[in-house]
């Protein structure tokens, strides 16, 4: 779908702005710059207005994402658990902080505050797939299962 | 299906639906929310579709699949009923002898069966697991009946009816003094009076009124209202129905946050489905009702939860508090009076409404009825959701429920309310829970979530956590707030990094002052209770930072060294192999030496090193400054 059809989708009211900047962020992993003005036309509202909401809600991002979004999950349970040494070793293993996407723009790695599923912490996202008890030896091996040689692509 | 326009076609509906129902010999029930699929429960189903279409058993065999049970510790797991033996912790290698054994032959595996960690009792009924037995699963007890994607086995349960009876045999206003007189109090934190809050709003002048379903669940470690809408969600729906009837509302918001997909997914299928069957839309069951709920998706800020802020994030604007009065109740969504309420509070209504108000205020204590659904979770043995009576202390629900400590540490505190809560110590959990003993202890009720933390776990990192994360989800309306707790945290970042300073623990209680007296929201306002707490309890674990450079529970990075005793290294290879820095040398059978230079203090060493051997031990303080230099 084109930003122009998931714009018109919606009806042209302002409390459409959050619904319509998921359906964009579904559609190309990002927010690119010029739906903006598409999306001021539709909900007659300033484009300054639409930035300002999609700057200040984590889930849009306006720099495209990697393939592969590595989610660690910061809850209070799996900070106890050691949470942030999942993260640590993600970011050695990348070469990146999280809230970065590597170079050749195959993983992003993100952090998370609370998926709830705190039972089974630390616990990790890979693309909608969840990995529970994640343990830094873990970590890696799920790294392995996305990389090139890994199973899934 | 058909559309019901009259109350009574429940019962014949209801009637319909168990008679067309399959009957089967054994029915095989396995848990499926999302901590239950990452545990694997999708391959779980797959294989044991597989198995009984093997065998030719699909028609004495039946397989449901229901949102969560609670027991997410033991997960993926299953009960297989009429009996209802409760296997935990499977893998799909399991199922060929759970069908050929349990299922055909009716014996039990006791390898998969839950045990006692302290007398080593096998429990092989769900009802008798200790877990269970101490729980009063008023909200929760459907979870195990109910496929969330199939409407008709909520109607099966008598779902809808508490419904019809509202409509057609109470007015709003006796609903309103039905729930009033419950004793039900919000659950989303606060605990103001439910009936009185649509009481309110259904005085206030304007039209048309709304009403709004609280699920941005973003206390970190509270998931009870995530459970309840995949795993029973017309139990919130039916209940939001009633409310709006009471209120005179016209149209209904369930705002739910987007880390939970599941969810969303079955919250939107259960919707269309109560469309479908006339309990949504015009003229609800035939009567001159008229009410809609749509679903609205959060983008990811915690400050939305927070009323005024999740109506600004409903509108199409940044998630901004704003001044309270005018209350949501006279200006809410548009500026038209507005009633919210959280997920599980409108899953007791239809309760409340359905076996009377006199039946419920005898549950729980003098000022807090009802149950309540904790997410237990942390260092303890039984991790999941529990529900229990007001007034249950936390030593019960720790020992009895939970089953202790995990590893057979010892308890030092109990976390409840998240990032506006704060930490009780172990030697006041004979509190009994309620609404007013917790807010005495300087913590509060909240959504629910009760992270249990032992002796490992170092309160002054866990007050940084918190404030890591309220200066980071701090809106930055205003000022305090937004300043304030960034310097707060800073403050206590220094503490852990052994950069302390005499004073500190002044500057920090005064900074927590200022924060809770100039912030507009809840989030602000609440923001230092897990400094306040820690402070107030844990005085000697911050001095022990400040004045000693020491981490006694060895948590802080910047304060433990990690360092192998040479007299009792084996040599075994298994600390350099883990390392993940390659900080550990040496040689088979000779002595490991870790750089401290490389070493990032991830603990992997200490870990692996064999409990025969311990070799790897961990330094703090004095005894660190030794080895550093």
């Amino acid at each position: 779908m084109t930003i122009e059809e998931i714009v018109k989708e919606s009806g042209p009211s302002q409390k459409e702005l959050i619904h319509i900047l998921h359906k964009i962020q579904a559609e190309f992993g990002h927010i690119p710059p010029e739906s903006i003005p598409a999306i001021g036309q539709h909900l007659r509202i300033s484009p300054s207005e639409i930035f300002g909401v999609l700057t200040f809600y984590r889930a849009f991002a306006l720099e495209p994402k990697g393939t592969h979004i590595v989610t660690v999950c910061l809850g209070t349970a799996c900070h106890v658990r050691g949470g942030v040494r999942i993260v640590e070793e993600f970011e050695r293993k990348l070469g990146i902080k999280a809230g970065q996407t590597t170079a050749d723009r195959k993983f992003s790695l993100e952090t998370v505050n609370c998926l709830g599923c705190c039972a089974i912490g630390p616990v990790v996202v890979v693309n909608g797939t969840y990995y529970s008890h994640v343990t830094q030896k873990k970590a890696d091996s799920i790294l392995e299962e996305y990389s090139d040689a890994g199973r899934k692509p | 299906m058909r559309k019901l326009t009259h109350p009574e076609h429940l019962a014949e509906w209801k009637k319909r639906i168990l008679d067309e129902r399959p009957v089967y010999d054994k029915t095989i029930v396995v848990t499926s929310g999302t901590c239950g699929q990452a545990s694997g429960s999708l391959r779980l189903i797959e294989a044991l579709r597989r198995e009984i279409a093997e065998r030719g058993l699909a028609e004495k065999i039946g397989i449901e699949v229901t949102g969560c049970h609670g027991f997410c510790e033991m997960e993926p797991s299953l009960i297989i009923y009429p009996e209802g033996i409760f296997y935990k912790k499977l893998e799909p290698k399991d199922i060929p002898a759970i069908i050929e054994q349990t299922v055909l032959q009716d014996k039990i595996i006791p390898a998969l069966v839950v045990e006692d960690m302290a007398t080593g009792k096998k429990y092989p009924r769900q009802k008798e697991i200790p877990f269970y037995r101490k729980q009063m699963r008023l909200l929760t007890e459907n979870n195990f009946r109910i496929n969330p994607e199939r409407i008709e086995d909520y109607f099966a349960l008598d779902g809808y009816q508490a419904l019809a009876k509202a409509l057609f045999e109470l007015t709003s206003e006796g609903v309103i003094a039905e729930v009033t007189a419950s004793g039900l109090r919000g659950r989303g934190g606060a605990g103001f009076s439910t009936g009185r809050k649509w009481e309110i709003c259904r005085e206030a002048y304007g039209h048309p009124k709304y009403i709004i379903c609280n699920a941005d669940e973003g206390d970190p470690g509270a998931y009870m209202d995530r459970s309840l809408l995949e795993g029973n969600p017309h139990s919130v729906i039916e209940g939001m129905i009633i409310g709006a009837y009471a209120i005179g509302a016209s149209e209904g918001f369930i705002y739910v946050r987007m880390e939970y997909p599941l969810a969303v997914k079955h919250v939107t299928l259960a919707l269309e489905q109560a469309r479908r069957q006339g309990l949504l839309g015009t003229s609800i069951l035939g009567s001159e009702f008229h009410f809609d709920i749509h679903i609205v998706q959060g983008a990811g800020a915690f400050v939305s939860g927070e009323e005024t802020s999740l109506m600004a994030s409903i509108e199409g604007r940044r998630a901004f508090p704003r001044q309270r009065p005018p209350f949501p109740a006279q200006e809410g969504l548009w500026g038209k009076p507005t009633n919210i309420n959280n997920v599980e509070t409108w899953a007791n209504v239809r309760l409340i409404i359905d076996k009377g108000a006199e039946w419920y205020a005898k549950i729980g204590t003098e000022k807090s009825k009802g149950t309540k659904i904790f997410s237990l979770v942390g260092k303890i043995n039984n991790t999941g959701l529990v529900e229990v009576p007001m007034g249950i202390t936390f030593h019960e629900i720790i020992n009895d429920v939970g089953g202790g400590i995990k590893n057979k540490k010892k308890l030092k505190a109990v976390q409840t309310g998240g990032p506006s809560g704060g930490c009780i110590p172990a030697e006041k959990l004979n509190l009994p829970i309620d609404y007013d003993s917790l807010v005495q202890a300087g913590a509060i009720m909240g959504s629910g979530g009760m992270i249990v933390m032992d002796e490992d776990t170092c309160m002054v990192d866990v007050a940084r956590y918190f404030l890591s994360f309220t200066q980071e989800e701090s809106c930055g309306k205003c000022v305090p707030c937004r300043v304030g707790t960034r310097q707060m945290f800073e403050l206590l970042t220094r503490i852990t990094q052994g950069k302390g300073e005499a004073g500190d623990i002044e500057r920090l209680e005064e900074l927590a002052a200022t924060v809770k007296m100039g912030s507009l929201c809840g989030l602000g306002q609440t923001a230092p209770n897990p400094v306040l707490t820690t402070i107030r309890y844990f005085r000697d674990e911050f001095k022990a930072h400040i004045e000693g450079r020491a981490c006694p529970a060895f948590v802080c990075k910047d304060l433990v060294a990690f360092y192998i005793e040479p007299d009792l290294c084996v040599g075994c290879l298994l600390c350099k192999q883990n390392c993940p820095v390659n900080a550990v040398s040496g040689e088979r059978k000779k002595l490991h030496v870790i750089d401290q230079a490389l070493c990032v203090k991830c603990g992997a060493c200490f870990d692996v090193c064999p409990s025969k051997v311990q070799a790897v031990s961990r330094l703090t303080g004095k005894t660190r400054e030794k080895i550093a230099t």
